[in-house]
């Protein structure tokens, strides 16, 4: 038999045909399995946010594996349904209408970028779906149906602010990606600037994908501020950090940021581009209690030593996925008005970034806020705040007293 | 005056990066009308291609200069004999088959190397002019784009690949009926418009972030670049970059990136439009 | 001989159409419909491109500005008008004038093939970042926040024209979906039919000779870009409703060579290739995201590679010499053409 086109086309056609077949009958097969609970994990794992996916599925992997060890959950086993929307805001839709109308999953856990989620989290309302959003953001959403475990600039800038005004000074120039959060935290960073006597010197904008950073860096030694506040996010914009140091700037003036580290930046960098660069999240794997050692161990037990970085956005998964599993265990059941209220009964969860614990009012959390430095792709804790409350949300939001909302507050600063 | 000197000297350095991302794809583009969708890939893998060497202790400099040409230039030879060779005249299916190749570029070493790579930082220092500080590396760049231009003008008019080169693109029978195997001038011209992307991408990687993504934020600007240029390749990439940079680094300068950005692209619509051609339609006619 | 094929062509795809609205309900689950819907609204969009680059001879690689701009024009027209017959209207309206100006700016200067792809790509970019800025409550048109890299979420659902409480549910959106394809099918195959539509084919094929015969070629040109850019409009203010947000990636450099991918794959010059093209590479997207395992880029990209050895001129024009008991003529070409002198 010869290979002509012809044969090869038929023959990859009647392959295509029956892989296509045969992925539609083993993914309702899936759907419909033995009593396993299925949980939706819907991350990017391929396109420019896959640094940030990866480890958030990997995170829901390790929760998933820790509660079906304890037992399950109401003696059933979880099984994770992944979606990959390969950083495209057609297929997040997509996938959220498939997790919650075909797989009719229990729960979603997803959405990274502010974009993402708001994409998927009406369509998850209109179709009666839990929804955890575990990435830290502007803040603002106000939805009964959705729980947020990241943090928001109220409980972090709060404290990193006036933390390096006190290191180094009162004038301090932002440089931010322009986009919503870049933004927003910007009139974040302004606000708690001026309520502690300082001066924001400029802000500058950049977008996503600028790589030449020369003029911002030669304005801002025009401008001779006392630190620079960086809310750069993202692949192109590690450009900057690079720039600046072999611009030999990072002796002169000091940086601080609330995104460093959260794209494995200081990994990227080399010692002399990262050190000494102050940041502030909710969880770093330095962190020193036997709670995060015990934890930090697990994750490498399961996934290797190598393993880049465990970030903040990870942990939130891993935290949100526990913080659920709690909710349901209370709720005795899987009935969504029976788990939201079971969650907002007031869970707590010692997780590895410390006591995280489920705010009734604004569905959001309160969390540990901790300050640390860049030293050799290592990230050294130099402060804690205990229990921070999503104020900035709770200004905004009370789902208590208006159930039914359902929008993302423009918080006005 | 030493603010001046420091913009004077930053908006080279952007005409610079500019011309560097963008000669490969001239090229590719002018010598061949191959529209490579891989164009960023290329400058992807040239910064990959210098990180891995310099881990494996090899010297920066020979790394980035010598290796990442070297290693993207061979697989652009390695992609053109296989996927482009079978492409030629269909502009319609090479825009497929290497936006194709980009996608598997991208998954190929996000799945070899992970998408978190540490990378290398500037080894030169940093100077002082008045007050400002400013990274010894942008000279570099600039002195390697200049030396780009001056070697890529030479070798195509005195020497003999040049000669047989430019000839193959004007007319390929009349090259074969002299005795030139025009395959293999296609293939060894793919390859150097690749090796170009490489140099460009290892020349950047020490200042900029290398993630498998990182293609992405090029692409479209050296394209921009090209056919701004118009036909001749030199002449071309070199008066739109320079035209481009410039006006994108003094709007950067004077208000924000973003309107540094869309300073770019409108500069872009307008030189189209007056010029549909490209710059060395009208101008610079017939040079190289 | 041809002309009972295409009115064959022409019946299959109505019977098809019908099939789809009444039929496929009955046979399949809500999700099902669901992805479906987003399937066709993208059709209708590679429709768009497939009309103005296989049949105009324009090779617009910013699409997705006229998609975008649909989208953008419903989500705010519907938030401040309240009902959404307007909206519509202006979805349609809108990048149809956009267009208009563009086609102007570009024709009467006498620009084509890669300049205008430039161009056009340009201006999607341009449109890309001066939405993206927009975050922040002081960018609103009227009622409706612009919302930035976030965009606009919860836009409110296509209702019965008169009647805002009557809103269309997810079946209804389907059915509407496919009859607007069906009905841009034919409107589209009509178009080509009469005089202004050959017109068009026969500047793709010969510029000069029309301008020769008397035509004014820009004006021909301008009417199939406006064409393109009101059914590209239309795609958007449906895909606006499907997906209820529109955020500014609609307007990037990733969807625009996605439309341009579907139309290459199902083949150019046909109209029925780019619906094919788009259903193929969209449940190829879909299955992949879902399938997990491999990456995602790498086996598109194999794919990807390995059509366009295999299926060189696109899927409908092979699949029709394949029908026809022929093999399909491909053009193998040892030497490049010849580039202008130097």
């Amino acid at each position: 038999m010869s290979f002509t086109r012809r044969t090869t086309l038929k023959a990859i056609g009647g392959g295509a045909a029956i892989a296509a077949a045969s992925s539609i009958a083993a993914r309702t097969a899936f759907a419909q399995g033995s009593g396993d609970i299925l949980v939706a994990s819907i991350h990017d794992l391929s396109g420019g946010l896959d640094i940030y996916g990866k480890s958030m599925q990997d995170a829901m992997i390790l929760a998933t594996e820790e509660i079906n060890a304890a037992g399950g959950l109401l003696g059933r086993k979880i099984k994770l349904v992944t979606y990959d929307p390969q950083s495209n805001m057609q297929l997040y839709t997509q996938f959220a209408q498939q997790a919650a109308v075909k797989d009719k999953v229990a729960v979603v856990h997803g959405g990274i970028t502010s974009a993402s989620r708001e994409v998927i989290r009406p369509v998850l309302k209109r179709f009666n779906t839990l929804y955890f959003y575990n990435t830290q953001y502007e803040g603002g959403v106000c939805d009964r149906n959705t729980f947020s475990t990241g943090q928001t600039p109220a409980q972090n800038m709060e404290k990193i602010v006036p933390y390096c005004m006190k290191q180094w000074g009162k004038r301090v120039y932002i440089v931010a990606a322009d986009y919503n959060y870049g933004q927003i935290t910007s009139e974040w960073v302004k606000k708690y600037t001026q309520e502690n006597g300082g001066q924001v010197v400029a802000t500058d904008f950049f977008p996503l994908d600028v790589t030449q950073f020369g003029p911002a860096i030669q304005k801002i030694q025009a401008a001779k501020p006392d630190y620079v506040m960086s809310a750069l996010v993202g692949g192109a914009h590690i450009s900057f950090y690079r720039q600046w140091a072999a611009a030999g700037m990072k002796a002169r003036i000091p940086m601080a940021s609330t995104t460093f580290s959260g794209g494995n930046e200081h990994i990227v960098l080399t010692p002399q581009e990262a050190d000494g660069i102050v940041v502030s999240f909710s969880y770093f794997p330095t962190i020193d209690t036997p709670d995060n050692k015990a934890f930090v161990e697990r994750w490498h037990k399961r996934f290797g030593p190598e393993y880049p970085y465990i970030s903040e956005l990870a942990v939130g998964t891993y935290q949100g996925m526990h913080l659920w599993a709690l909710g349901v265990k209370k709720a005795g059941s899987l009935d969504r008005m029976k788990m939201i209220q079971a969650l907002e009964s007031g869970i707590s969860f010692d997780g590895p970034s410390g006591k995280v614990t489920i705010d009734p009012v604004t569905h959001h959390c309160t969390l540990d806020i901790h300050i640390a430095e860049v030293k050799n792709r290592k990230m050294n804790v130099l402060a804690a705040f205990k229990q921070q409350k999503p104020a900035d949300t709770a200004a905004v939001c009370n789902l208590q007293k208006n159930p039914n909302e359902n929008k993302q507050y423009v918080i006005k600063i | 005056m030493d603010f001046a000197l420091v913009v004077a000297l930053e908006v080279l350095s952007a005409v610079a990066g500019l011309l560097l991302i963008s000669i490969g794809l001239a090229v590719i583009f002018g010598m061949m009308r191959v529209i490579n969708l891989a164009h960023g890939e290329f400058l992807m893998l040239g910064g990959y291609a210098t990180i891995t060497a310099t881990k494996a202790g090899i010297n920066i400099w020979l790394s980035i200069l010598v290796v990442a040409p070297l290693v993207v230039g061979l697989i652009g030879v390695i992609i053109e004999r296989c996927v482009v060779r079978f492409l030629y005249g269909r502009m319609v299916d090479t825009m497929l088959a290497t936006w194709g190749l980009s996608l598997l570029l991208i998954g190929l070493v996000t799945t070899v190397f992970g998408n978190t790579t540490a990378g290398i930082s500037s080894p030169l220092g940093s100077m002082s002019i008045g007050q400002y500080k400013l990274s010894l590396y942008t000279l570099f760049i600039v002195a390697v784009a200049a030396t780009v231009a001056l070697a890529l003008y030479l070798a195509f008019k005195r020497t003999r690949f040049g000669l047989v080169a430019r000839g193959t693109m004007q007319n390929a029978d009349m090259a074969a009926a002299l005795g030139v195997s025009p395959p293999r001038v296609y293939a060894v011209t793919f390859g150097i418009g690749a090796a170009l992307a490489g140099l460009a991408g290892g020349v950047l990687a020490p200042i900029t972030g290398v993630v498998p993504t990182i293609g992405v934020a090029y692409v479209a600007k050296a394209f921009i670049t090209v056919i701004g240029g118009g036909a001749s390749v030199l002449a071309g990439t070199l008066s739109a970059s320079t035209l481009f940079g410039t006006i994108n680094q003094l709007a950067t300068f004077l208000t924000t990136p973003v309107i540094g950005e869309v300073a770019l692209l409108a500069a872009a619509i307008v030189l189209v439009r007056l010029l549909p051609q490209g710059i060395t339609h009208r101008f610079f006619r017939g040079s190289l | 001989m041809s002309t009972f094929w295409n009115r064959a062509g022409l019946a299959a795809f109505g019977l098809a159409a019908l099939a789809a609205v009444l039929v496929l309900p009955q046979l399949v689950e809500a999700f099902t419909l669901m992805e479906l819907t987003v399937y066709v609204v993208m059709s209708i969009l590679a429709l768009s491109l497939g009309f103005i680059w296989g049949f105009g001879g324009i090779l617009c690689f910013g699409q997705a500005a006229f998609f975008g701009l649909g989208a953008y024009t419903y989500a705010v027209a519907v938030m401040n008008l309240g009902d959404s017959t307007g909206a519509v209207l202006l979805a349609v309206l809108i990048p149809a004038v956009f267009a208009a100006v563009l086609g102007y700016f570009m024709f009467w200067g006498r620009i084509s093939d890669v300049y205008l792809g430039v161009i056009t790509l340009t201006v999607s970019l341009i449109l890309f970042n001066l939405v993206n800025s927009t975050a922040g409550d002081a960018y609103r048109i009227g009622s409706a926040p612009l919302g930035g890299f976030n965009g606009i979420p919860s836009i409110p659902t296509l209702n019965v024209p008169g009647q805002p409480e009557l809103v269309l549910d997810p079946l209804q959106m389907f059915q509407l979906c496919v009859v607007t394809l069906a009905l841009v099918y034919y409107g589209l195959r009509w178009l080509l039919a009469s005089r202004f539509g050959r017109v068009v084919v026969a500047i793709r094929e010969n510029e000069r000779r029309v301008e020769l015969l008397g035509y004014d070629a820009r004006k021909y040109k301008l009417g199939a870009f406006v064409v393109g850019g009101a059914v590209a409009g239309l795609a958007g203010c449906l895909f606006a409703n499907w997906g209820a947000f529109v955020s500014p990636t609609i307007f990037g450099l990733a969807q625009s060579a996605q439309i341009i991918i579907w139309v290459i794959v199902g083949g150019v010059g046909t109209l029925i290739g780019p619906i094919v093209g788009c259903f193929l590479i969209q449940w190829l997207t879909s299955s992949l995201g879902a399938f997990g395992g491999l990456n995602a880029n790498l086996v598109l990209g194999v794919v990807l590679v390995a059509f366009v050895l295999l299926v060189p001129r696109g899927l409908v024009p092979t699949g029709r010499a394949l029908l026809a008991r022929r093999r399909a003529p491909t053009v193998r070409v040892d030497r490049l053409p010849e580039t202008k002198a130097a």
